[in-house]
């Protein structure tokens, strides 16, 4: 539309102004977002926050209520992007009572993509052992890789992940980041989306997200420098403090807030800072569950 | 529409089912089963020999809207679905993928049901038994694509079993199995002629008695064929691309 040739080459997701309803919510408000090509790049924010309905509408199966969304030049979701855009669902989005393989080939003929890309798709995500059995009884975290493995096949030019590495060992969580980023080296466009912000250092760029808006848009570098924050975590806060006052709240007032921290949500504890002996960042922590608790 | 992507999605449906033993043993055993309980309830009674034929399409159309109804409304709630139809697949790619895999379960059900009600029930069929088989399948590929349909407007398993006694039974009661198509009161009768079951009843009964040609039952499984066709359109329709 605005973009001229250059920017379009560049850039793998261009939104202006999108607004999105869902029920009676208004999920995103207005939401501006340039995702660059060949890029891992993060979309971080807690539950809720409208990371799922923000890929939905990249991916082109949510209704949208205004703004435009356009994914490597063309309208999101046009009928030549479905070639060219995997999609995995935040539930593991595969076939229970099929095998591992049946499943891959059976969307690997959707695609028409090439025989040789179910082994390569299970051999990426680590499945070869299971290949033969049915998903029904594979683990949660298997599941969700042959989801991924999915997502792989007929090697799309922008992979849009909902929350990939949920419930996966830690090992297997660097293996997957580790492909995120030689899929990425040679040039697939990547948007990962998590709650878990100790993986924000593994991006190449983040976009952090609160209820429906976009707080930053920055590589973790420039984050940390802007915010003079040790890590994405408390960063985040530190934007969090800047918008609204409230999270800035004095040290006296923290602690009624004990009982309802304690009764936080499972989303909130995700975003547990790994340093749990910090003593200043425990304290900003807790400002931010006692928001989350009201 | 693109043949691989219909005959891969047909291909990946039976595949499922082949995966659960039990429920190919129910889709095939029951409807026997339930005509050889008819015909037991009715023994020395001209009664079966009436509504034999007429059973017969019955089961097959019920069984196959449940089956049908379920496993598509599944696909809508596990995210498969969502997933699809961000991939290069069309509506109409789907939806007939599952009627040719459904269709084909249908004939395979058809002709056990037929082959119990004749050789094992003694069902009298003075025309030809080829034709009641014919029947069968279209009044089964008829509850698939019904089953479809209905599965678009129900947020849940509980809702859309639901839709059998709203969809269904109607047609059950007014069909002509119970009480006599002609003598119903007028306005009823209206409303049978313009009900899918209500050929295939007719059409049964014709083949049973020997009482009309083969242009008449090809005529009403066009009328029933006709049905099968509007639900697969609406199915398709109802299908979004995106949702809300």
């Amino acid at each position: 539309m605005m973009n001229s040739p250059e920017d379009t080459r560049s850039t793998a997701i261009a939104i202006e102004g999108l607004r999105v309803r869902r029920g009676r919510v208004e999920v995103l408000q207005g939401l501006d977002l340039h995702v660059p090509r060949g890029q891992v790049v993060g979309l971080l924010g807690p539950s809720g926050c409208g990371k799922t309905t923000l890929m939905r509408a990249i991916v082109g199966v949510q209704k949208v209520k205004g703004g435009t969304v356009s994914v490597l030049g063309q309208p999101a979701g046009s009928a030549a992007l479905r070639h060219r855009v995997g999609y995995v669902t935040q539930a593991a989005s595969v076939y229970d009572d099929l095998t591992i393989r049946q499943n891959l080939d059976y969307f690997r003929r959707v695609l028409g993509a090439a025989r040789a890309d179910v082994d390569s798709a299970i051999a990426a995500t680590d499945l070869q052992e299971h290949a033969g059995r049915l998903v029904s009884s594979l683990s949660g975290g298997e599941r969700s890789r042959v989801s991924l493995a999915a997502a792989l096949l007929g090697s799309p030019d922008l992979l849009v992940l909902d929350e990939p590495t949920v419930g996966l060992d830690p090992l297997l969580r660097v293996e997957l980041w580790g492909l995120f980023h030689r899929l990425a080296d040679a040039g697939t466009s990547l948007l990962v989306s998590s709650h878990v912000m100790d993986e924000a250092s593994r991006c190449d760029r983040l976009i952090l997200m609160r209820e429906g808006a976009v707080l930053a848009d920055a590589t973790p570098e420039e984050l940390l420098a802007e915010t003079g924050a040790a890590d994405a975590e408390g960063a985040f806060l530190a934007l969090l403090r800047r918008r609204h006052a409230r999270h800035a709240l004095p040290e006296a007032e923290d602690a009624p807030a004990e009982d309802a921290a304690a009764e936080e949500t499972n989303e909130a504890d995700a975003m547990e800072p790994a340093n749990e002996s910090d003593h200043d960042h425990q304290h900003d922590h807790r400002a931010a569950h006692q928001e989350e608790a009201r | 529409m693109n043949p691989t992507r219909v005959f891969a999605t047909a291909g990946r449906v039976l595949n499922q089912i082949r995966h659960d033993p039990r429920t190919i043993g129910l889709l095939l055993v029951v409807p026997a089963l339930l005509i050889g309980l008819v015909a037991w309830i009715f023994t020395d009674t001209p009664v079966f020999a009436t509504i034999g034929p007429a059973i017969l399409a019955l089961f097959p159309f019920i069984v196959m809207f449940l089956v049908t109804s379920i496993t598509t409304l599944r696909e809508r709630r596990t995210g498969t679905l969502e997933r699809l139809l961000s991939m290069p697949l069309g509506r109409g790619d789907f939806i007939l993928g599952y009627t040719i895999a459904f269709g084909l379960i249908a004939v395979v059900q058809a002709l056990i049901a037929s082959a119990y009600a004749l050789w094992v029930c003694g069902l009298d069929v003075k025309g030809d038994p080829w034709l009641l088989v014919a029947v069968a399948v279209t009044d089964a590929v008829l509850g698939s694509t019904l089953g479809l349909f209905a599965s678009a407007f129900a947020r849940t398993e509980f809702q859309v079993v639901q839709f059998m006694p709203l969809l269904v039974f109607p047609q059950i009661l007014l069909g002509g199995i119970f009480f006599p198509r002609d003598q119903l009161p007028s306005g009823l009768k209206e409303i049978s002629d313009w009900l899918p079951l209500s050929h295939a009843v007719d059409a049964l009964n014709a083949v049973a008695t020997n009482s009309h040609d083969a242009a008449y039952i090809g005529g009403q499984l066009l009328i029933i064929g006709a049905f099968a066709l509007g639900a697969v359109v609406l199915g398709a329709l109802t299908l979004q691309r995106r949702t809300a």
